[in-house]
């Protein structure tokens, strides 16, 4: 019934959010009552297309690098070779989740200088965890049967893993994924206290300003692009599941 | 040939598979019988590997089969698995293809072995090869099983319990067409089953195991005559016995001379269902006709229950 709603909902949140990076004047009507003392209502200091291409590009980055690591990881430690690393490279992984990122940040501005680095070190350490022990899950419940009849088939170590193992794992990696890449948009704002050029920027533009407009469009467009990206990484993750007759998690 | 030789399989301290000695000859079918948790299941995967004897050896035509990397030991015995095992992600024919692909087949030859398998089994290649498992019965998938094992022409076929699922009328079908597969490539087959009577139909020998020793290991009606213990007799069923023994026999070898009223048998047909046409429908005997409807006698009540009767 009304297939259609939530379809149309994202189309218009994805309309409006294009339409405010792009021509962000349009709307300094509405955000104009939250400012004061004249005030600019829309974020001046920069091009919000710009900035929130950069953000984009930071958490990209920080997650293509995560799942990497992660999967690798996930991997080895479920091979007969591996197991004995399962239990270590569980704690490394929470100690990378447990540390504060805004700590991160702290002590890597010291090492690595200020910009986007920090930020990087912070979301990667930060997106390690969920994408890992989805990984885990998924490589470890794969049905026994089906593993051994791929080794009854003749195939290999690698190939069970590339042609069985970690497709069937991949709903719930992807699962991983999309719960990483929503908490690295969030976090990675707080790059911009260390210079990363993120949205960041606009929101401490205005607590700094006292100018609500300006966080108020930071947060907006940052709530925007997680609420899309992860419409958009549920549907995918719903279509690989579909494909082996399990049932989503909705 | 697989020659088994004192293999034994132990985990920790109990031995699942015990001093266990056969010889299989090629282009037969032995049928692995025995309670739940006797190490069949075991004593199979031995034979390709997948499990690897604490102590023994296995010849396959006189190789030692530790002589051969897993991975293509494997891929040249087909494995119908206890359960199907079928992957999940992958179309009817791509399980199917699985063997076939990873012995580097052409994409032509492997379509038409797939599309000939699933016509084997009663299943339209058109409305079944592009599925996924989940959207099969349970017998759909066994019988994809099945096929799977058999794609890449194995010499050897192990089978574990493959027509547990299916209904009695489609069982004896695939019990059909499996015997038909053998008799044409001279398979060498091992097939797991609780059934008694599937293995008295499909055996040429039967192994009967408990737990994880071979007790007897003989010709069906070997079996059935001279049950090696208690064990076995119980898991002849002492109550069939005569029947099973029977239908062993096809009709053309109890003709008598003579003539009879009402329908006649073809001399295809078990001994067994002779006998129960002829107790059902209240007759001493009845005619017996050959392929072309030529009359070549009678079979008698009389004649069919001395053949029941215990071999001296
Ligand atoms: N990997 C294992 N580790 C420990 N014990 C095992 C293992 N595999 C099998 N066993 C034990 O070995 C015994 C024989 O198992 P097997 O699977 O060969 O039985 P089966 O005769 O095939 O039974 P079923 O008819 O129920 O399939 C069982 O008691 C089982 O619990
Ligand atoms: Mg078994």
């Amino acid at each position: 019934m009304r297939a259609w709603l939530p379809l149309f909902l994202r189309l218009c949140v994805l309309a409006l959010l294009v339409a405010f990076l792009v021509s962000p004047q349009v709307f300094e009507p509405l955000l104009k009552p939250l400012t004061q003392n004249g005030a600019p209502a829309i974020y001046n200091q920069g091009s919000l297309l710009s900035l929130a291409l950069q953000h984009l590009r930071t958490v990209a980055i920080a997650t293509v690098a995560a799942i990497v690591v992660a999967v690798s990881l996930a991997i080895l430690v479920t091979r007969p070779a591996g197991v004995e690393f399962l239990p270590l490279s569980r704690s490394l992984v929470n100690i990378g989740q447990t540390f504060p990122p805004v700590a991160v940040l702290a002590l890597a501005v010291p090492a690595v200088g200020f910009g986007e680095k920090p930020t990087l070190i912070a979301l990667f350490l930060y997106g390690l965890l969920p994408i890992f022990e989805n990984a885990l899950t998924g490589l470890t419940t794969t049905p026994a049967n089906v593993v051994e009849a791929a080794r009854g088939a003749g195939m290999t170590g690698w190939q069970r893993l590339l042609r069985v193992e970690l497709p069937l794992s991949l709903p719930i990696i992807l699962a991983g994924i999309r719960l990483s890449v929503v908490i690295s948009l969030a976090t990675a704002t707080i790059g911009s206290t260390v210079a990363a050029k993120t949205l960041g920027e606009v929101i401490i533009a205005g607590l700094l300003s006292n100018n609500l407009a300006f966080v108020l469009q930071g947060g907006l467009i940052v709530a925007a692009l997680a609420v899309l990206i992860y419409d958009a990484l549920s549907a995918l993750e719903r279509m690989a599941a579909r494909r082996m007759g399990q049932v989503s998690a909705e | 040939m697989i020659e088994i030789e004192h293999v034994t399989k132990r985990y920790g301290d109990v031995a699942v598979v015990d001093d266990v000695s056969m010889v299989i000859e090629p282009r037969t079918v032995t049928v692995i019988v025995g309670t739940s948790g006797s190490g069949k299941t075991t004593l199979l995967r031995m034979i390709n590997r997948l499990v690897e004897p604490t102590s023994g050896t296995i010849r396959l035509d006189g190789v030692d089969n530790r002589t051969v990397p897993g991975p293509q030991l494997r891929r040249s015995i087909g494995y119908a698995i206890q359960g199907h095992g079928l992957f999940p992600h992958r179309t009817v024919a791509q399980n199917i293809a699985t063997v076939p692909s990873l012995l580097g087949w052409d994409a032509g030859r492997i379509r038409a072995r797939v599309d000939e398998l699933l016509s084997l089994f009663q299943l339209d290649p058109a409305a079944f090869g592009a599925r996924y498992p989940h959207e099969l019965s349970g017998g759909q998938q066994q019988r994809v099983g099945v096929a799977r094992a058999l794609a890449a022409e194995p010499n050897v076929l192990l089978m574990d319990e493959p027509f547990g699922a299916l209904d009695p009328i489609i069982r004896t079908k695939a019990q059909e067409d499996l015997l038909a597969i053998q008799r044409r490539f001279g398979t060498t087959i091992i097939l797991v089953t609780h059934d008694m009577e599937e293995a008295v139909h499909l055996g040429d020998r039967i192994a009967v195991m408990d737990a994880g020793r071979l007790i007897q290991y003989a010709i069906p009606a070997e079996i059935l005559a001279r049950p090696a213990n208690d064990f076995v007799e119980t898991l002849v069923g002492a109550s069939d016995r005569p029947f099973k023994l029977l239908s062993l026999g096809a009709v053309r070898d109890a003709v008598e001379p003579g003539e009879a009223e009402g329908a006649a048998i073809g001399d295809e047909a078990t001994q067994r269902d002779a006998l129960a046409e002829l107790l059902w429908s209240g007759r001493a005997a009845m005619p017996v006709t050959d392929d072309e409807g030529r009359a070549l006698g009678r079979v008698t009540v009389n004649g069919l229950v001395k053949r029941a009767a215990r071999p001296a």
